[in-house]
């Protein structure tokens, strides 16, 4: 009999035979991931000032920007409430952003369904830039408009750090495929 | 590359209705969310047993965080130790700078404590602390700042407590959980503080600015007589801290005041110390300057007291 070839019954994700990727690591990773992002208040940085980018919220862009569909459309409300928790932002504006960042993300792709690294990024920006200045608008602290160059900083740094999160994101992604589960 | 179809639904029946119950729950979501922002704008005290409770589950993490930034600091200490004497060098400017408060703190003591011999009544002593916790984290993405305590409830923390460090003050308790708290840091922006010029009596308000410096506004408008390098300790009035705590150091002169530079970065403290409110009532009598900050429960019939 004929020899087959001994990559054809693997792939990058594993064995073809016998396994099956695992529900819970597939829809579970990209959650799991957002909610350890959204735990960054705990780090231990005591900053001075705003500096941290919002790493819940560039992790929800980055899985919706980079496997639309996986999150569902309600994603926003369960994450923007795990995010209101620590973030020490007043509960409900976490759910609201997250929520209108969904809705719009997905007009968006409705509108422009073609891709690439530039214009992921340039949504990322966008998104993030209006992120930081409703959620100051919306912390309750009374911060006059004068001052709102403070957020600069943590602005640029979050912008910066997207292509790295967007990174992170496609190595769980193949993470998240792989074949564990045993069939039979 | 072009998405996966899912975004078309075509002529499917089922999947047109998935995507429109999914714009529904996305927007019921945002406008929960909306209330949700409404409510706690209006009331911010209403979900602070919600919240408390999260970062009691969660604080594992961050005290372990807190655990691995000593040790990992200190080893790379020792191993900066063998290379250079800057380290050291560093060491003693940290401590000659504690001692610099220390002695303003002293004479700001002394001065109170001339001003007091008048006052019979009031004694003047140490304070024994409720408890000592180390800051295991801050809300370092919002313009909020909240910093996280490692002691709650249990330890014999209640809201309203000072929170200092060897340094100077660091804020107050915001809300207190079985094993957490939140602190109120003293840049955050609804932070008030009242303070006086350690060498003299020329009070003020500090008033955090969300940048890490505080702005300190004078009561008594005119000439200015604020110089570069005054130190402002606490005054006391209020009740909540007690007289004589380091709290700034003038940076800039502006037109009614001063910006001042925080004497104690929380971000260089190990460990802090919540003392007891200055005069206990003052909590009650919810006589802090950031009522809306403080939980109705048991203040809510005294702030119309305050009001006046």
């Amino acid at each position: 009999m004929e020899q087959l070839n001994p990559s054809a019954r693997r792939d990058q994700f594993g064995s073809k035979i016998n396994r099956d990727f695992s529900p819970v690591l597939a829809y579970g990773i990209p959650w799991l991931m957002i909610l350890l992002a959204s735990l960054s208040p705990l780090l231990p940085i005591i900053a001075p000032l705003p500096i941290l980018p919002p790493l819940g919220f560039l992790c929800l862009l980055a899985w919706r920007v980079l496997r639309p569909g996986l999150l569902p459309m309600w994603a926003g409300l369960p994450l923007g409430f795990f995010d209101d928790l620590f973030s020490g932002q007043p509960l409900g504006s976490g759910i609201l952003l997250f929520s209108l960042t969904m809705i719009a993300l997905d007009l968006i792709e409705l509108r422009f369904p073609w891709r690439g690294f530039w214009q992921d990024w340039g949504i990322a920006a966008v998104f993030v830039s209006l992120y930081l200045i409703l959620a100051a608008l919306f912390s309750g602290s009374g911060l006059p408009l004068v001052q709102y160059p403070l957020i600069l900083p943590q602005l640029a740094l979050a912008i910066l750090l997207f292509p790295v999160v967007a990174q992170l994101v496609s190595l769980l992604d193949r993470v998240r495929l792989t074949r564990v589960r045993k069939i039979g | 590359m072009a998405p996966p179809s899912a975004q078309i639904s075509g002529s499917n029946k089922k999947a047109q209705l998935g995507r429109f119950a999914g714009y529904v729950f996305a927007t019921a979501g945002a406008v929960i969310g909306a209330l949700l922002l409404i409510i706690s704008l209006w009331r911010p005290d209403a979900f602070y047993g919600l919240r408390s409770m999260a970062t009691d589950a969660a604080s594992p993490v961050g005290e372990a965080g807190a655990a691995t930034r000593t040790g990992s600091r200190s080893f790379f200490e020792a191993i900066a130790g063998y290379y250079d004497a800057g380290n050291k060098n560093a060491e003693l400017e940290r401590e000659n700078e504690i001692a610099r408060v220390r002695l303003a703190e002293m004479r700001a003591l002394e001065q109170e404590n001339a001003r007091l011999k008048a006052v019979l009544d009031l004694r003047e002593g140490d304070v024994e602390p409720v408890a000592t916790g180390r800051l295991i984290g801050s809300s370092s993405a919002s313009t909020r700042r909240f910093g996280y305590l490692s002691s709650g409830r249990d330890d014999g923390i209640e809201v309203g407590m000072p929170v200092t460090s060897p340094m100077g003050l660091v804020g107050r308790i915001l809300e207190a959980g079985g094993s957490t708290s939140r602190v109120l840091l003293l840049t955050d922006p609804e932070s008030i503080v009242p303070v006086r010029r350690a060498i003299d009596d020329v009070v003020a308000f500090a008033e955090g600015r969300a940048d890490g410096s505080l702005r300190i506004r004078l009561i008594n408008l005119g000439i200015n007589p604020l110089e570069e390098g005054d130190i402002f300790v606490t005054s006391g009035t209020g009740g909540l801290f007690r007289p004589g705590v380091a709290v700034a150091m003038v940076t800039e002169i502006t037109n009614d005041g001063a910006i001042g530079r925080l004497l104690s970065n929380p971000a260089a403290t190990d460990f802090v110390v919540i003392e007891p409110a200055f005069v206990p009532e003052a909590i009650e009598a919810a006589d802090a300057p950031l009522q809306t900050e403080q939980p109705a429960g048991e203040d809510a019939p005294a702030e119309g007291a305050a009001a006046d």
